[in-house]
């Protein structure tokens, strides 16, 4: 289909004021958090409701366009990079709150919906959304559940995948299904809801979502206690969670972190080699004893400051501090490159030891800041890119951590997603047989390769029964070619 | 319904003479019998296994501890049942990291009691004994500690399978957090052994709460047991449990509260408070919650269990809806037990006609899909699960289940006819 015809076509699905195709606007969406990875998409449409997406997805069917979808493009991983030659297909127009269905703990948005609206929208009626992305104030929902999205309170309270109970999807054939019934619990059948979250959005755009909302926590209390080095605070952590205490948060900063976060934002942080926050929340009476409890565990850890945050003001400059640690880091560096590596919590001390030797090796610095009570990592990769060659060193360490990582028993990304970014590391972590058997979903979900193809798997299968790498569809390759 | 005829030299080759055995009744399905019993002791035997079937278009039901063999359509057809039964160690487990790998055939209470001596639980509480892993994780089966932790699918972190040509593939790993690529350990669990053969699966644990209280409320009605769930729900108790025992005789609404010693007394005062509007209110002894624990009745082998699942709101409509249903054939009082606060209503009904059970399960399925829920027949004797259909109908996601399906096991070997939608 030639591109003019193209636009007329989207045109008439979503009149002129959902198409975007001048080229200097659409620069707006070469990237997305991800800033390395860009591409100009062909076209930007911008759906209003379910109806223009399934339109806009059989266009792109019956025309072989490859597509892609994107929230607020907050994504770490490239997942919402556009493809060449593809349209990229905007979702936050679609932004109303659905349904608020409290006596079943439920709400219903649409995927252009913000995080944390869902929390305000509930608030006054003590219910809160319990996943919390540090991006909340701009990441949607929809990416949220792409990417299976996980937050400082996910130790306790789960990731998105567990707060997701239903989700209308336009499949790639344009055709509309119901995942996971969202009303009632236990539909049978596959768990196409639990596959479909976290799979990047290359299964399909959810169009709308069910929320499981949870009641606030009775109590909430919040600790910062400073460390000689990671190694004590790390000793802290394994302390409280081998003592069947399971804190809404554990979040570590080492000292380059510190350094950063300081400037930038001054929360007054100690000066410490590492710092722990740890949330306790529940009932009155368990949150007071185990909390004293997490008091003593950090002191026989050699805590040399303990502050406890007195009221709502104190603690929001704790999370603020360790929320604004990403940002921060331009204060301290040029540019910073983020790992997103898992590792069972009993490796961390081990893996932290590698990450410095590593950074040591290189003549680089690495700062990091972790949800330490899962494990999971965010060692920032600091480098100038300025300076020849240090862009690619950098990248390479943080391929080396991520090595370490799954030496060690760990995972490749604990919420950032494998996007375009570690999908050539997959196979460090999945053999083949394992990799061809998630292409069999895939090729259930998305035949003709058109969702958001080329993310997350380094060379998948095409759906026929021949083997072989993967190779561009004709159409795609025909189709859209000639436009820049 | 007829079988193959099934060579078992090339099984004995792959197993051992002593791991394939010919079946007796007591392996049937539904009724259909089996040629083979195949005992795999390894993830290679059993893929070797299943590439003989594969190449030979066999066809296979999958079974763990047999304790859940009912749930489901009558195969199609079936040749083999391979068992996981040699397949039962714990094959990692470092406690400070609450993450156990296991082979899918270890007996959920023998993983339990290890665990335990490390003061931590798999925190899934099915009421079947002698379940495995793997039977768990295939039928998605829960207890009543759902309201706090959630079903399988909240707990399971990695799984390994082999597919019906013998491959062997992983997803998943074994740390809590991790999201590179397609959760295929979810899209396994309730699959009812028709994507392929759970061989592995990996959980998150959580530790085991110190203190526990269990406190009931005898509820005159169902508004009065609702209204006791809902007083407890809209708290900030944060209760392990609330569940719901509805007989002729006994109709109660029991809370479990798990805490820390300094902990469970306010938590056991609270709850009494809040259900005291609904009833008479007691602590249970410890020998008597275990009883109440478990959500199915005791009721005979003949008995048929119904699954409603609907919003949990909707708690009286459900139980009027059975009650009315059941009543106007005759049936009595059915009786009636649940995850009350999470939806989930089983309803036990002992003896009746075929055709009576077929008439009552059609009325109370017409009502609860037509509300967003789902009826499903849990257990049920083979003539009734042939006229009613097991599952009801089908989401509009059906389509997307086929392709699944077709993908995953293209000659449809694995327990055939056995899922939804006949698949
Ligand atoms: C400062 C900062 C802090 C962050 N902190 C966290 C954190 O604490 N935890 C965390 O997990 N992540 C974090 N992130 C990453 C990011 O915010 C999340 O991945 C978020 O969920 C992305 O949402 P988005 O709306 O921006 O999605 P996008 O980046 O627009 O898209 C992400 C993916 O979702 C797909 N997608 C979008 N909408 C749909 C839809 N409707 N249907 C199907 N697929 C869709 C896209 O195709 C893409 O693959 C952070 C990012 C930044 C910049």
């Amino acid at each position: 289909m030639e591109r003019s015809r193209l636009i007329q076509a989207m045109e008439d699905i979503l009149g002129p004021e959902g198409v975007i195709h001048e080229r200097e606007q659409l620069r707006t969406y070469e990237c997305d958090g991800l800033m390395n990875y860009r591409v100009i998409p062909d076209l930007v449409v911008l759906p209003v409701n379910a109806e223009q997406v399934q339109k806009i997805v059989r266009l792109c069917y019956d025309e072989g366009i490859p597509y892609v979808a994107r929230g607020s493009g907050t994504g770490l991983s490239g997942g919402a990079l556009p493809v060449e030659s593809g349209v990229l297909i905007v979702m936050s127009r679609m932004k109303r709150i659905l349904e608020v269905d409290l006596e079943n703990e439920r709400v219903v948005v649409e995927p252009g919906v913000i995080n944390l609206w869902v929390s305000q929208e509930v608030a006054d009626e003590g219910y809160y959304y319990a996943p919390d992305p540090a991006s909340q104030l701009v990441s949607s929902i929809g990416g949220n559940l792409a990417e299976n999205s996980g937050g400082v309170h996910c130790l306790k309270y789960g990731f998105t995948t567990n707060h997701v109970t239903g989700a209308e999807v336009v499949l790639p054939d344009g055709s509309v299904a119901h995942l996971g019934g969202g009303k009632a619990p236990d539909e049978p059948g596959y768990d196409l809801l639990g596959a479909f979250v976290g799979s990047e959005g290359t299964l399909g755009i959810a169009t709308s979502i069910t929320l499981r909302v949870l009641r606030k926590p009775e109590a909430v209390r919040t600790l910062l206690a400073a460390f000689k080095d990671t190694e004590e605070a790390g000793d802290a952590v394994s302390g409280i969670i081998g003592g069947g205490i399971v804190p809404a948060a554990i979040e570590m900063m080492d000292r380059l972190c510190l350094e950063a976060v300081e400037v930038a934002v001054s929360p007054g942080f100690p000066d410490a080699g590492a710092v722990l926050i740890v949330e306790l929340d529940g009932p009155e009476a368990e949150v007071e004893n185990q909390f004293e409890r997490t008091m003593k565990i950090c002191e026989d850890s050699n805590a040399s400051e303990i502050r406890v945050a007195e009221d709502d003001a104190e603690r929001a400059l704790f999370w603020k501090g360790r929320k604004a640690a990403f940002a921060a880091m331009g204060r301290v560096s040029n540019d910073y490159y983020v790992q997103d590596s898992v590792v069972p919590r009993t490796e961390l001390g081990a893996v932290l030891k590698r990450i410095s030797d590593l950074g040591e090796e290189y003549g680089m610095r690495v700062a990091n800041v972790f949800h330490a009570g899962d494990g999971n990592l965010h060692p920032l990769v600091l480098y100038d890119g300025e300076v020849e060659g240090e862009a690619e060193k950098a990248e390479k360490l943080a391929g080396d951590i991520v090595f370490a990582c799954l030496e060690h028993g760990g995972s490749l990304t604990g919420e950032h997603g494998i996007g375009e970014d570690k999908k050539k590391y997959m196979p460090k972590m999945f053999t083949e047989e394992d990799l061809d058997t998630m292409q069999l979903l895939r090729c259930a979900f998305d035949p003709h390769y058109l969702c958001n193809p080329g993310k997350m798997f380094p060379t998948p299968r095409l759906c026929g029964e021949r083997p072989g790498p993967f190779r561009m569809h004709p159409v795609q390759k025909a189709g859209l070619a000639e436009l820049f | 319904m007829e079988t193959r005829n099934v060579s078992p030299e090339k099984l004995r080759e792959i197993v051992g003479a002593d791991h394939v055995r010919e079946s007796t009744a007591a392996d049937a399905v539904d009724g259909v019998e089996p040629a083979f019993v195949v005992e795999p002791g390894s993830v290679e035997e059993a893929s070797e296994v299943m590439k003989v079937a594969g190449e030979e278009g066999l066809a296979v039901v999958p079974r763990g501890g047999g304790s859940k063999m009912g749930l489901g359509n009558p195969p199609r057809e079936l040749d083999l049942i391979v068992s996981t039964a040699r397949m039962n160690q714990i094959l990692e487990y470092v406690p400070q990291d609450q993450v156990v790998r296991v082979q899918a055939g270890i007996k959920l209470e023998d993983l339990q009691e290890t665990l335990s001596e490390s003061n931590q639980m798999v925190a899934l509480d099915p009421p079947e004994t002698g379940a495995t892993v793997g039977g768990v994780v295939a039928t998605n089966a829960s207890g009543p500690r759902r309201y706090a932790r959630g079903t399988v699918r909240d707990l399971i972190i990695g799984i390994r399978v082999v597919l019906a040509d013998g491959t062997v593939a992983k997803a998943g790993g074994k740390v809590v957090k991790n999201v590179a690529g397609y959760d295929l350990a979810k899209l396994f669990t309730g699959s009812l052994g028709t994507l392929g053969l759970i061989v592995e699966a990996n959980f998150r644990l959580h530790p085991l709460q110190e203190a526990s209280r269990t406190v009931a409320v005898e509820v005159e009605s169902p508004q009065a047991a609702f209204e006791a769930v809902r007083a407890v729900k809209k708290s900030q108790v944060e209760p392990t449990a609330v569940e719901l025992r509805y007989s002729e005789d006994r109709k109660l609404v029991v809370v479990l509260v798990e805490s820390i010693p300094g902990g469970i007394d306010a938590k056991e005062e609270m709850v009494s408070f809040l259900l005291k509007p609904s009833g008479r209110v007691r602590t249970l002894s410890d020998e008597e919650a275990g009883r109440e624990r478990s959500s199915l009745s005791h009721a005979g082998e003949d008995a048929t269990v119904v699954r409603i699942s609907a919003p949990p709101a909707e708690l009286v409509g459900v139980m009027e809806s059975v009650l009315g249903a059941a009543e106007r054939r005759g049936l009595g009082h059915p009786e009636i037990t649940g995850h009350a606060a999470t939806g989930v209503t089983y309803v036990t009904l002992s003896g009746g006609e075929t055709g009576t059970l077929d008439d009552f399960a059609g009325e109370v399925r017409e009502i609860w899909v037509r509300r967003g829920g789902t009826v499903v027949l849990e257990r049920a004797p083979v003539e009734l699960k042939r006229r009613a259909g097991v599952w009801g109908p089908p989401a509009d996601s059906i389509g997307l289940t086929r392709r699944v399906k077709e993908k995953f096991d293209p000659r449809g070997i694995l327990s055939p006819g056995r899922f939804i939608g006949g698949i």
